[in-house]
């Protein structure tokens, strides 16, 4: 079995503001293993991005703290890391993907100044081999005239070239881990698929790991190896692909499922999951998915569930549990 | 771009006539300068050789006429005070009005950015509370007054620097830091709230994300951002430095054109003030064009192709 690259254990994160205190993540645990695509999905408000932040250290600083938990990368401890430390890893050894490549780049810089930032920062190069590294990258995310490129700004560009840019920029210093939040959430359908296919390209070379945040089941089944679901904060389920869509076992994870509308037939209505996800500060004793779950029963509403675990593939509902008579 | 050019051009030429033409008319309607300038004895000859002489006996449309046709020409004609050339007189005090303006704008600028800037960064912090109150007073005090006050305590009380007049360096300090003190505020809320926008853009998170330290990312990728607006408000600041600085021109008795407008004005000297007038709204125009080039410059997106 290959090594991880990302462990997170039992993280917690933490907001104040002032005395109002609320935690978006509570005991988050999985791995990214070297060379793994994982998946992190859920809906809105459920923690993927908070998460992702925490990765790579950019939680707004004043109002967010870690509690407790632990973010292993490549076996160093990122949750006490100095600002300083950070830097060095930043851009270099993790970086990122964001979802907006309409605001992600600085409208007032160009292409090739911007993506001069990180071997700056991170490689002693000097300017002609700085701007060799940049052309070759763009060459390898598919920028067509890199070198016309490299000159223009952020408006010249559209969605997509701006998004090929942005991955551009996250390959350069060839980082162990990848974080992709919703990179393809603002874009064209049919440039989604472009950029699908690109990152999946990037990812199969050996050893670049990528954490995809997603709200999308469907591009977690063409992407990814393994599949993080989570909801209000937790994680609920958490399995290898295909054995997660063939037996999808939390009820939150099977709504999920139902809720993709199918290509070749025409349902009469779509299928949704009823409510929403609570607020953090809305989250009471018991299952946190309680009150949405079509299968709730009343020790749900009591007692909040273990992790239960068979040969890796975690869920975190009581129906798991062997008292209930179901599969453990 | 040269369409720009050109059409700012011709901008600027409709502006500095309509501003020409509308104070011709008010300066009219303010008064004959006759009575100003006789005693109050003279005869009714006297009056009418005056008014003769002056050409103000003619019909408005006339005078408006030749006005304006001699304008064209630079030609504001005389003093009616000193009967010096007017347009002269009024570019022998521009020195000294851009000397005291440049000094000003360049206090206010050096304080205001990195003031601006920290407050911005540090936000809600008591560093920023401070520096925006600091920023309601100074906008709040009126000109005339911060400049009697600077004179109180630094010529009356502490007796270390001179009350008005020109000259020397020293002399320009007073009226400079008055002059200073307003804008320096005004700059520095503006660039605290231009930068407080920015540094929420996503761009900077993305350059953070690249491992840029807070320097170069704040100086660098964030504040290149907030001058786009701080462009804007200088360009309307200078204007106002080296066209309206006229209280602060008498309040230290400092020989700009300012000063010269107003005493021209209380004299009615037409034709000083219309030569005045003249400068001023050329210096506006010509601000306002310059502003729009660095604004092109700083701001690829509007950059004409």
């Amino acid at each position: 079995m290959a090594e991880s690259i990302l462990e997170i254990k039992d993280l917690k994160i933490q907001f104040q503001n002032g005395k109002h205190i609320v935690q978006p993540i509570r005991e988050v645990s999985f791995q990214i293993k070297a060379g793994q695509t994982v998946g992190i999905v859920g809906e809105s408000g459920s923690g993927k991005s908070v998460t992702s932040l925490a990765v790579m250290g950019l939680l707004p600083d004043r109002i967010s703290s870690i509690p407790s938990g632990e973010i292993l990368f490549d076996g160093k401890e990122l949750t006490k890391l100095k600002e300083k430390e950070w830097r060095k890893i930043r851009g270099n050894e993790i970086s990122m993907i964001f979802q907006e490549p309409m605001t992600s780049l600085n409208p007032v810089f160009t292409i090739g100044q911007q993506l001069s930032e990180p071997l700056k920062r991170h490689r002693q190069l000097s300017n002609k081999e700085q701007k060799a590294a940049i052309i070759k990258v763009l060459k390898q995310v598919g920028i067509p005239r890199p070198e016309q490129i490299i000159h223009e700004y952020p408006h010249q560009l559209s969605g997509g070239m701006r998004q090929r840019v942005m991955i551009s920029m996250a390959l350069l210093c060839e980082p162990k881990l990848m974080i992709a939040d919703e990179p393809t959430t603002a874009l064209d359908v049919t440039i989604q698929a472009q950029i699908l296919s690109l990152l999946k390209k990037i990812t199969s070379k050996k050893d670049r790991s990528l954490m995809l945040i997603t709200h999308d089941l469907g591009v977690v089944a063409e992407m990814c190896d393994w599949v993080v679901v989570m909801y209000a904060g937790e994680i609920v389920e958490s399995a290898e692909v295909n054995e997660l869509f063939d037996r999808p076992l939390h009820p939150y994870t099977r709504g999920l499922i139902q809720s993709l509308p199918s290509n070749n037939e025409r349902k009469s209505k779509l299928y949704a999951i009823q409510g929403q996800v609570p607020k953090p500060e809305q989250v009471k004793q018991g299952c946190i998915f309680a009150n949405r779950c079509p299968l709730a029963m009343e020790k749900c509403f009591q007692e909040s569930p273990p992790a239960f675990q068979e040969d890796g593939h975690l869920s975190k509902c009581w129906l798991q549990s062997s008292d209930e008579g179901v599969v453990r | 771009m040269l369409d720009f050019i050109v059409k700012r051009f011709f901008q600027g030429i409709l502006v500095v006539f309509l501003v020409l033409t509308a104070v011709f008319f008010l300066m009219r309607l303010s008064g004959d300068p006759t009575t100003l300038f006789l005693p109050q004895d003279a005869s009714r000859e006297q009056i009418e050789a005056f008014q003769h002489q002056m050409g103000l006996d003619r019909p408005l449309y006339v005078q408006y006429g030749e006005f304006m046709g001699n304008a064209v020409q630079g030609d504001f004609g005389e003093s009616l005070r000193t009967q010096q050339d007017a347009l002269q007189s009024v570019l022998d005090r521009l020195p000294a009005t851009f000397q005291l303006a440049a000094a000003a704008l360049i206090l206010a600028l050096v304080i205001a950015i990195p003031l601006g800037v920290l407050s911005a960064y540090y936000r809600n912090s008591i560093f920023d509370r401070v520096a925006v109150g600091l920023t309601v007073i100074g906008q709040a005090i009126p000109t005339f007054w911060m400049g009697l006050l600077l004179i109180f305590l630094f010529a009356a009380q502490l007796k270390i620097l001179p009350s008005g007049g020109a000259g020397t360096p020293i002399h320009m300090i007073l009226p400079m830091l008055t002059l200073a003190f307003y804008s320096t505020a005004r700059f520095t809320r503006f660039t605290r709230s231009a930068m407080l926008d920015v540094l929420q853009q996503d761009f900077i998170r993305t350059a953070k994300a690249s491992g840029t330290p807070t320097f170069p990312l704040i100086m660098k990728y964030a504040l290149k951002n907030s001058l786009i607006p701080i462009i804007t408000l200088v360009a309307l600041d200078l204007g106002e430095l080296l066209g309206g600085a006229v209280i602060t021109e008498i309040v230290f008795s400092w020989p700009g054109v300012g000063r010269l407008i107003e005493q021209a004005l209380m004299t009615r000297d037409f034709p000083v003030v219309l030569a005045g007038v003249f400068i001023i709204a050329l210096i506006y125009t010509v601000i306002n064009f310059l502003a729009d080039v660095i604004y092109a410059y700083v701001n690829p997106q509007i950059r004409v192709k």
